[in-house]
C-alpha cells in the first residue's frame, strides 16, 4: 500500500509540475489542481496509513485506536480552500485572456515582441 | 511635579501637539499656530524648570524597559548639554511658529506645517534626550523623514521634490550608517545605555572594532551636519518654506550631527582617526561653505553655505584635541544657531515682502525696511565676528584654538592661516548681503513694494537679535552658567578654565580678527562687483564639481545600473521563474537529504498490499499522465482526466479511513470540474496542425526535455519522502488528544469535524474569510470581464442547432437543444429536494458522522447548480432568487456570532457549548453552539461556490444579450 500511495503521489506531482512548467494558462491551472492533489495526497499520508479505523467513535464514544485526525482536518480546509484557489486563478486567466488577446502564461505570444497593444474592444 | 515627569511631559508633549494639530480644518491658521506655540512653550517650561536638576552637573533619568531581551529600554536623560539643546530646540521653535504663522499663505495647508514642525520638535528632542543608542538612532532617523516632509512641503515644486528626496537619500544613508555604528559601540561596550557608553571610553578606543565603528558614527554626523562632500543636500533643502529652513537646516537639525560629535568626544575623540577624519571635513567645508557663499546671488543660498561653513567651524573645533575648542565649539553653536536663524527670518521677509530673493534685483531696502534692514546688519555683524556681538567672542575663541593647535606639521602650520581666511570670507559675504539688499539705489521693478512686515513677524528676529547683543556684551551674565554646565556635563574632570571676556589683551587671535574683518571688507571693494555681475551664480574655481549634479549622476546610474542587472538576472516571464522556484526547492531538498543523510528505504511498518488498490491507481496515475499530455490541445479531455484523478484520490481517502476526506473531495471535484467546464468556452481555440517557427520548434523542444526531467526528479523525491515517512512507525503527537477529548469536551465524535468547529475553530474561522473573500474576488474580476474577440461568438454546436431549426417549419430555435437533454433534465429538476435534503444530512450529522458544514454547503451548491445547468440561468433565476453575496456576509456573521456568544457567558472567544436533545422523529440531535458555527461555515461555503459559479454562468447570458442588442442597432442603421 505504501509504495503504490507514493508512486501515485509521485506521478500526481510529477504531472502537475510539468503542466505548471507549460506556457498555456489552462495547463497551468490544470497543474496546480493536480498538485494540490498529490500535497493532500502526501499531507493526508503523514499521519500514516490505516484500513478501516475512521476517526470517528463508535456509538458510546468509546476511544478505539484510529487514524490520526490532524492530517486529515488540515487537508479538509485544504480541498475547499483548493477550490477557491482553482476558481481564482481560471477567473484571473480568462480575464487576462480577455484583456490581452493571449492565453499565455506572460499575456503575449512569444514570438510577439512587446505587450498585445491594449484592449482588442476599443 | 517630580523632574521625571516633567522630563517625560516635556517629550511627549510635541508628539501629542503634531497628532492634535493634524485633526484641525486646512484653513485654521491661527488655531494651529496658537496650539504649536502652546506646545512649545509648555515643553520649554518644562525644560526650563529642570534647570535645577541638572545644575551641578547632575542628570535626571526616566527609563521604561523597551526590548529588555535585547537590553534595550527607553531611556530620557537630561545633562547640561542636553538641557542647553532642548532648549535652543523649543526656544527657537516656539519663535519660528510665531513667524510662520505670518509667513505661511492662507491657501497654504498650515495645520500640516505645525503637525510636522511639532513631530520634527519631538524628534529631535527624543535625539538630544536619549539616554540610550538605538532609542537616539531611532529619533535620528525620525528627523531625516520629518526633514524629508517638511523641505517636500510645497510639493507641486519640481525643486522642492528632488531636494527633498536628496535631503533624505543622504541623511538617511548617513543614518543607517549611524545605527551600525551604534550596534559597534555597544557591542564594544556590552551595553547600549549612555552613561555606560560615556564611561567606557577607553574601553572603546583601545578595542579593534573602534575604527569602524569610529568611520560609521562620523557617517551618520557628517552627512547630518552637511559636511563636505556630503554638504550638497542643504542647499537644495531650501526650497523648504523659510520658517522651516531657518529652523531645521540652520538652527537645529543641523546641529544633530554637532550634537552627536560633541556628545560623543569624550570616548570616541582624541585619537589620529578622530583627529584626520573629522579636522579634515571640518576644514574642508569651512572654506569650500564660505567660499561658495560669496558667489550666491540668492539670499537663503547665501545664508545656507555660510550655515555649511560655520558647521565646518565647528567640526572642525571638534576635531582638534583641546577641551578649549570643544568649549568654543558648544559656544559658537548656540550663537550660531542665533543669528543665522535671525537672518533666515530677515531673508524671509524680504522675500514676503519684494517677492524676490535675488540679490541682483533688490537694492536700497533700507528706506523701505529700515527696522528689519538694522535687524539683519547687526545679525549679520554677528556672524561675520564683529565685536561686541557673540559671533566675535566665539570666533576669538576659535581663532586663538587655530594659534594654539599650530604644531610643527604644515597642516598645522595651515590651520591658522586657513581659520582666518576663512573668517575674512565670512566677513566678504556679510558685507555683500547687507550692501546689496539694504543699501544703493531706491529698489525698482520689484514683484511687490516693498515696507516692513506685520510687527509680530519682527518680534521672533528682534528676540533674536537681543539674544546676540545680550551674549556679546555680558556672556558672563548670560550665556556663561549655561554653558559651563553644559561643558561639565561633556568633559567632567576634564573641564578646562575659560574665560568669556570681551578683552583678553592684545594678542594673536586679536590680531587675525582684526586681518580678517579688513580683509573681508578690502575683498569686497576689490571683487564686489565682479562677484554681483558673475552671470551663473556659481563660485569660481568649483565650476566643474557641482556635487548635486555629480549626486543626480551617481543616482540615475546606480537606477540604470539596477535596471540591467535585473534584465540580466531576472525575468519577467512565468515559466523561468516557476523553472527557478522548482529548482531551488529540488535543490533545497537534496541538499537537505544528503546533510541529513535520510535514508529513504528504512524497513519499517506497513500495511498489506491490495491489487485493487494497486489497480484503481494505476487508473489514477494514467489519468494524470493523460492530463499533462493533452491539456495542450484537448482541453475537454485533459478536464476530464483531472477528474479521474480526483476521483481516485477521492477513493483513496475512502480506502485509508478518510470518510469526511472523500465525501468533501468528491463534492469539490464536481464544483471544480463545473467551473472549468464554464471556463473552457473563452479560450481560444488551439490547434496542434498550427505550424510553429522551426528556430521556436527546436528551441521549445529543449525547454520540453528540461523541464520533463525537473518534473520526474521533484516527483521521484516527493514519492521517495512519502514512502520514508509512511513506513516509520508513527510519532505519539497531539492526534491521541484530540481523539480523547472529542466527545467529554466536544460532544462530538466525528474527531475531524470536532477538530475543525471547536478545537481548531479559530483556524477555521480565517479559513471561510479567505473563501468568501475570493468569492467577491472572481465576482469582482467578472464584472468588468471582456471576452476576447474571437471567443464572442456563439458556440459551433448552438449554431448548428439553430440552423437545423430554423431551417424547418414546424421546429421553433432552440428546440433540438432543449430536446437534447430531456431526460436529463427532468431527472435533474426533481432532483432537487433531494440534494437539498442530502446537504441538510450531512451538515447535521457533521458532528458525530462523515460529513459537516462544508460538505453540506457544497453539496448544496450542487443542488443549485444542477438547476442552472438544467433550465438555464434565466429559467432558475426566474423562480428562485440565490443572492449569494448575501449568503456569504450572513455565514459569517452567523459563525462569528457563535463564537462571540461564549463572551456572555465569559468564556473566550469560540468557545463551544453541547448538550442533547430529542426532538420527534428526529432522533437524538447535538445541540452545540459548535453546530452555529459549522451552519456558518455552510452558509459561506454556499454563498462563495454559488457566486463563483453564477458569476462565471452569466458570462455567456451577457454576452449574448449584448451581441442582440448590437445585432438590433445594426438592423436598425440599416432600415434608417
Amino acid at each position: 500500500m505504501e509504495i503504490v500511495l507514493s508512486l501515485g503521489i509521485g506521478v500526481f506531482a510529477a504531472s502537475g509540475i510539468w503542466l505548471m512548467l507549460r506556457p498555456r494558462t489552462f495547463q497551468v491551472v490544470l497543474g496546480i489542481s493536480l498538485l494540490s492533489y498529490a500535497v493532500n495526497l502526501f499531507i493526508f499520508a503523514m499521519g500514516r496509513l490505516t484500513v478501516g479505523a475512521p476517526p470517528v467513535l463508535g456509538a458510546g464514544a468509546e476511544v478505539v485506536s484510529v487514524d490520526d485526525p490532524v492530517p486529515q482536518a488540515l487537508v479538509l480546509t485544504a480541498l475547499v480552500i483548493g477550490f477557491a484557489l482553482t476558481a481564482l486563478f481560471l477567473v484571473v486567466l480568462l480575464a487576462a485572456r480577455g484583456v490581452t488577446g493571449s492565453d499565455h502564461v506572460d499575456g503575449r505570444e512569444p514570438h510577439q515582441a512587446e505587450p498585445h497593444p491594449g484592449h482588442p474592444h476599443p | 511635579m517630580p523632574p521625571q515627569l516633567l522630563l517625560a511631559t516635556a517629550a511627549l508633549l510635541p508628539f501629542l501637539g503634531s497628532a492634535a494639530v493634524i485633526c484641525l480644518p486646512g484653513h485654521a491658521r491661527n488655531a494651529a499656530a496658537l496650539l504649536a506655540g502652546l506646545v512649545m512653550v509648555a515643553a520649554l517650561a518644562c525644560i526650563g524648570l529642570l534647570y535645577p536638576a541638572v545644575a551641578g552637573a547632575d542628570t535626571v533619568a526616566w527609563s521604561l524597559d523597551w526590548l529588555p531581551t535585547l537590553g534595550v529600554q527607553i531611556v530620557l536623560r537630561l545633562d547640561g548639554l542636553s538641557w542647553l539643546f532642548a532648549v535652543l530646540v523649543l526656544g527657537i521653535g516656539a519663535l519660528v511658529v510665531l513667524y510662520a504663522r505670518y509667513y505661511m499663505a492662507a491657501e497654504d495647508p498650515v495645520p500640516r506645517l505645525f503637525c510636522y514642525l511639532l513631530a520634527f520638535v519631538g524628534a529631535m528632542l527624543g535625539i538630544v534626550l536619549s539616554g540610550n543608542l538605538i532609542q537616539l538612532v531611532v529619533f535620528w532617523e525620525l528627523t531625516s523623514i520629518v526633514s524629508f516632509l517638511l523641505i517636500g512641503y510645497w510639493s507641486d515644486n519640481a525643486s522642492a521634490r528632488d531636494g527633498a528626496r536628496m535631503a533624505l537619500t543622504i541623511t538617511a544613508a548617513g543614518g543607517l550608517c549611524l545605527f551600525v555604528g551604534m550596534v559597534l559601540i555597544g557591542h564594544i561596550v556590552g551595553s547600549y545605555d549612555l552613561a555606560v557608553v560615556l564611561a567606557s571610553g577607553d574601553a572603546i578606543r583601545s578595542s579593534p572594532l573602534y575604527l569602524p565603528a569610529l568611520v560609521l558614527v562620523l557617517a551618520g554626523a557628517l552627512t547630518k551636519s552637511a559636511q563636505f562632500p556630503f554638504h550638497i543636500w542643504l542647499p537644495r533643502a531650501m526650497a523648504a518654506p523659510t520658517p522651516i529652513s531657518a529652523y531645521l537646516h540652520s538652527a537645529t537639525m543641523v546641529k544633530a550631527g554637532i550634537f552627536l560629535m560633541i556628545r560623543f568626544w569624550p570616548v570616541l575623540a582624541g585619537t589620529e582617526s578622530w583627529y584626520w577624519i573629522v579636522g579634515t571635513a571640518g576644514m574642508v567645508t569651512m572654506l569650500v561653505g564660505a567660499w561658495s557663499a560669496i558667489f550666491q546671488h540668492d539670499l537663503k543660498g547665501l545664508l545656507a553655505y555660510s550655515t555649511i561653513s560655520h558647521l565646518g567651524l565647528i567640526t572642525l573645533l571638534l576635531g582638534l584635541d583641546s577641551p578649549l575648542a570643544v568649549v568654543a565649539a558648544i559656544f559658537h553653536t548656540v550663537n550660531h544657531a542665533t543669528f543665522k536663524a535671525s537672518l533666515f527670518m530677515a531673508a524671509g521677509i524680504i522675500d514676503h515682502e519684494t517677492g524676490t530673493r535675488d540679490m541682483r534685483r533688490l537694492s536700497g531696502l533700507w528706506r523701505a525696511m529700515p527696522y528689519t534692514a538694522t535687524l539683519a546688519m547687526v545679525a549679520a555683524a554677528a556672524m561675520a565676528g564683529v565685536p561686541l556681538l557673540n559671533g566675535f567672542l566665539s570666533k576669538e575663541m576659535f581663532l586663538a584654538e587655530a594659534v594654539d593647535n599650530a604644531g610643527d606639521h604644515w597642516l598645522n602650520l595651515a590651520l591658522p592661516v586657513l581659520a582666518t581666511l576663512a573668517s575674512a570670507f565670512t566677513m566678504l559675504y556679510s558685507v555683500r548681503f547687507i550692501r546689496q539688499t539694504f543699501f544703493g539705489a531706491a529698489p525698482h521693478d520689484l514683484p511687490h513694494a516693498p515696507h516692513e512686515p506685520v510687527r509680530w513677524m519682527r518680534i521672533p528676529i528682534e528676540f533674536l537679535v537681543f539674544v546676540c547683543i545680550a551674549i556679546g556684551l555680558v556672556p558672563n551674565l548670560t550665556i556663561g552658567p549655561v554653558l559651563a554646565e553644559a561643558v561639565r556635563a561633556v568633559l567632567g574632570a576634564r573641564t578646562p578654565d575659560y574665560d568669556l571676556a570681551i578683552w583678553h589683551g592684545f594678542n594673536a587671535p586679536l590680531a587675525l580678527s582684526v586681518v580678517a574683518l579688513l580683509g573681508g571688507v578690502a575683498l569686497y571693494v576689490v571683487f564686489g562687483r565682479r562677484i554681483n555681475s558673475n552671470p551663473r551664480g556659481g563660485p569660481w574655481l568649483m565650476d566643474r564639481l557641482d556635487g548635486g549634479r555629480l549626486f543626480e549622476r551617481a543616482m540615475t546610474g546606480l537606477v540604470t545600473g539596477a535596471r540591467g542587472l535585473e534584465g540580466h538576472l531576472g525575468s519577467e516571464r512565468l515559466q523561468v521563474q516557476l523553472r527557478i522556484l522548482f529548482l531551488t526547492v529540488l535543490l533545497a531538498a537534496v541538499l537537505a537529504g544528503v546533510a541529513r543523510g535520510l535514508d529513504l528505504f528504512a524497513p519499517g511498518k506497513s500495511t498489506d498490499f491490495d491489487p485493487a488498490f494497486a489497480l484503481m491507481w494505476v487508473v489514477g496515475a494514467a489519468c494524470a499522465v493523460g492530463a499533462a499530455e493533452r491539456a495542450k490541445y484537448h482541453r475537454l479531455s485533459a478536464t476530464i482526466f483531472v477528474g479521474g484523478a480526483g476521483l481516485v484520490s477521492c477513493l483513496t481517502f475512502l480506502w485509508l479511513s478518510a470518510p469526511d476526506l472523500a465525501v468533501t473531495q468528491i463534492l469539490v471535484e464536481i464544483v471544480t470540474t463545473v467551473l472549468l467546464l464554464l471556463g473552457l468556452r473563452w479560450l481560444p481555440k488551439r490547434d496542434a496542425a498550427i505550424p510553429a517557427p522551426a528556430a521556436e520548434v527546436v528551441r521549445a523542444r529543449r525547454r520540453r526535455i528540461v523541464d520533463l526531467c525537473i518534473a520526474g526528479f521533484a516527483g521521484l523525491g516527493l514519492a521517495g519522502l512519502a514512502y520514508a515517512v509512511m513506513t516509520r512507525p508513527a510519532v505519539d503527537g497531539i492526534a491521541r488528544w484530540f481523539v480523547e477529548e472529542a466527545y467529554p469536551r466536544a460532544g462530538g465524535r466525528n474527531v475531524v469535524n470536532v477538530l475543525l468547529v471547536d478545537f481548531r475553530a479559530f483556524d477555521t474561522l480565517g479559513e471561510i474569510c479567505v473563501l468568501g473573500i475570493v468569492g467577491l474576488t472572481v465576482f469582482a474580476l467578472l464584472r468588468r470581464f471582456r471576452p476576447a474577440s474571437d471567443s464572442l461568438g456563439r458556440p459551433r454546436q448552438q449554431v448548428s442547432h439553430d440552423a437545423y431549426d430554423a431551417a424547418r417549419a414546424d421546429r421553433s430555435p432552440g428546440e433540438t437543444a432543449a430536446d437534447a437533454l430531456l431526460v436529463p433534465r427532468v431527472v435533474m429538476t426533481w432532483l432537487f429536494p433531494f440534494i437539498v435534503l442530502l446537504a441538510l444530512h450531512l451538515f447535521l450529522r457533521g458532528h458525530d458522522l462523515p460529513g459537516g458544514g462544508f460538505a453540506g454547503g457544497i453539496a448544496l451548491t450542487i443542488a443549485f447548480m444542477l438547476q442552472y445547468m438544467a433550465q438555464g440561468a434565466e429559467w432558475v433565476e426566474a423562480r428562485l432568487r440565490i443572492q449569494p453575496i448575501a449568503w456569504i456576509g450572513i455565514g459569517l456573521l452567523v459563525a462569528v456570532l457563535a463564537g462571540a456568544g461564549s463572551w456572555l457567558f465569559g468564556r473566550p472567544f469560540l468557545t463551544a457549548y453541547f448538550a442533547y436533545w430529542e426532538p420527534p422523529l428526529l432522533g437524538k440531535v447535538p445541540v452545540a453552539s459548535a453546530l452555529l458555527f459549522d451552519l456558518g461555515i455552510m452558509v459561506l461555503v454556499v454563498g462563495a461556490s454559488a457566486l463563483m459559479l453564477v458569476a462565471l454562468a452569466h458570462q455567456s447570458l451577457r454576452r449574448t444579450r449584448s451581441a442582440e442588442a448590437e445585432a438590433e442597432r445594426a438592423a436598425e442603421g440599416e432600415t434608417v
